[in-house]
């Protein structure tokens, strides 16, 4: 574990939700990206009350790592119970890094129908994009070495809170 | 013991029978599968998972179901299939097994799906291929057909819940059935504790005791308290000695009509791997009852199938 010092995660989704509120309506849809972004997904959803159902995402079947990885081993099911075709929806993610994971998601997503727009809302900006890909909302941006893994975590409480990683460190 | 199937982290590397697997594989595919179900209800049903892949299936023995069904999950995945029937192909010019194989895997071949009436076909090629080439045993002769068993896992897992407090009774000519044996193999790993099988005497394998089930050869006890009836086909086909009077007399004893379905619990479910003799092993009344979840099966067999398929060229 670092001792670099990270900030509290549910202070930022408090600051996330506030910048996001402005711009939702009737027609706004959320949807979480497994793990972290769906638990965040879940909390702004009721924060914000909207009035669609949240959706959920597991982007393994739509990952260009496949080839390299294989099957993440535990997949869970995606979820959309809104009609896609037409909705406005915002992706929420944890991190945003490299950018192919939201890459995945937009491609799971258009599977399900033709969205009027997608957004993206993500806690935190760590940089290192490899595609283009930028978030509408965010929590706060951290730059952090390559060699870490940044991760949220939930207590038994229900309490978010952010954690590092060094990268193929066994024990996460 | 060197298990074939796995490499050598462990992971799967063929899917050849379920005999041997542990409990978190087959677990890891019926839970990939619960995803794969979502899939398959979508308007576009079909995630790019393993595009550019070629998946070859390769049929010696004539199955219309499982053929279909293994090209339905290949193609949902976004592979490339390639049906061969090799009943009215090379084989009947004299080319042997092996050399089929080669031929195809100098196609660049990734995964070839393999049904044939000799136990032990699926294993010899999957000995002999390279290893980023995977195999999937579609059925071989009596010995294994793990996508079956694995399915009927998968839709017994989905009606009730678990597996920890189920007695299920396989009913039927377990002698000839690869299913049997793969549905023995799963149930027993996953923890049913009790597995039960109905049949008359000459349609046992000898001393089937020893693969951990109890033996009843009368419905009327072999059926009480039973949470699932795994109902199999009278292989007709494979009734090479008169082991039988008659299919009237087999009905008369074994077959699954709602009187007998009473005798098991109230909210027991019916799975049959098809396809069904009906007025042989079940009743129309049964077969097309509430308990009956033998269409059901047939989709979570696609889930299943698509679920085994993307691990297996995942590793």
């Amino acid at each position: 574990m670092d001792k670099m010092r990270l900030p509290d995660a549910e202070q930022l989704l408090a600051g996330l939700a506030d910048v996001m509120r402005p711009d939702v309506t009737a027609n706004t849809a959320l949807v979480g990206i497994y793990t972290g972004g769906v638990w965040l997904a879940e909390r702004l959803h009721q924060g914000l009350g909207l009035a669609l159902p949240l959706g959920t995402l597991d982007v393994s079947f739509y990952r260009d790592d496949f080839g390299q990885i294989g099957l993440h081993p535990q997949v869970k099911p995606s979820d959309i119970p809104f009609e896609v075709e037409g909705s406005h929806i915002i992706l929420i993610d944890d991190v945003l890094y490299t950018g192919r994971t939201i890459r995945a998601a937009i491609n799971e997503l258009f599977d399900y129908g033709r969205p009027a727009s997608v957004r993206l809302a993500a806690l935190i900006d760590r940089g290192g994009r490899e595609l283009p890909v930028a978030a509408e909302y965010v929590g706060a941006t951290l730059v952090l070495p390559s060699d870490k893994m940044l991760a949220l975590e939930k207590d038994i409480d229900g309490k978010l809170g952010l954690s590092l990683y060094n990268k193929n460190s066994p024990g996460q | 013991m060197n298990n074939p199937q796995l490499n050598k982290n462990g992971e799967l590397q063929h899917l050849l029978t379920t005999e041997g697997l542990p409990a978190s594989i087959l677990l890891h595919i019926l839970n990939t599968a619960e995803s794969f179900v979502g899939v398959t209800e979508r308007d576009i049903k079909k995630v790019p998972l393993l595009r550019g892949k070629s998946i070859f299936n390769l049929f010696f023995e004539p199955s219309t179901r499982t053929r279909t069904t293994f090209e339905i999950a290949a193609k949902r995945l976004s592979a490339d299939v390639v049906n061969l029937n090799i009943a009215a192909s090379s084989q009947t010019k004299g080319e042997t097994l092996l050399d089929t194989v080669d031929n195809l895997a100098a196609m660049h071949a990734d995964m070839f799906v393999v049904r044939h009436s000799q136990s032990g076909a699926a294993h010899l090629i999957a000995r002999h291929v390279r290893p980023e080439i995977h195999v999937i045993n579609a059925g071989d002769g009596r010995h294994a057909h793990p996508t079956q068993g694995l399915l009927d896992m998968f839709t017994i897992r989905h009606y009730k819940s678990n597996f920890h407090d189920l007695r299920v009774a396989i009913v039927g000519d377990i002698l000839h059935s690869r299913v049997a044996r793969s549905q023995i193999h799963a149930l027993t790993t996953l923890g049913v504790p009790e597995v039960r099988v109905i049949a008359p005497k000459t349609l046992l394998p000898a001393k089937v005791e020893r693969l951990g089930v109890h033996v009843y050869h009368e419905m009327a006890q072999g059926l009480k308290d039973v949470d699932v009836l795994l109902m199999l086909r009278l292989q007709n086909e494979r009734m090479l000695s008169a082991r039988l009077p008659s299919t009237e007399e087999y009905f008369k004893y074994y077959g699954l009509t709602p009187e007998k379905l009473s005798l098991a619990k109230r909210d027991a479910i019916v799975l049959h791997p098809g396809p069904m003799n009906r007025g042989v092993e079940i009743d129309s009344a049964v077969a097309d009852g509430g308990q009956s979840m033998i269409l059901p099966q047939v989709t979570f067999g696609i889930a299943v199938r698509m679920a085994v398929m993307s691990i297996l060229a995942g590793n």
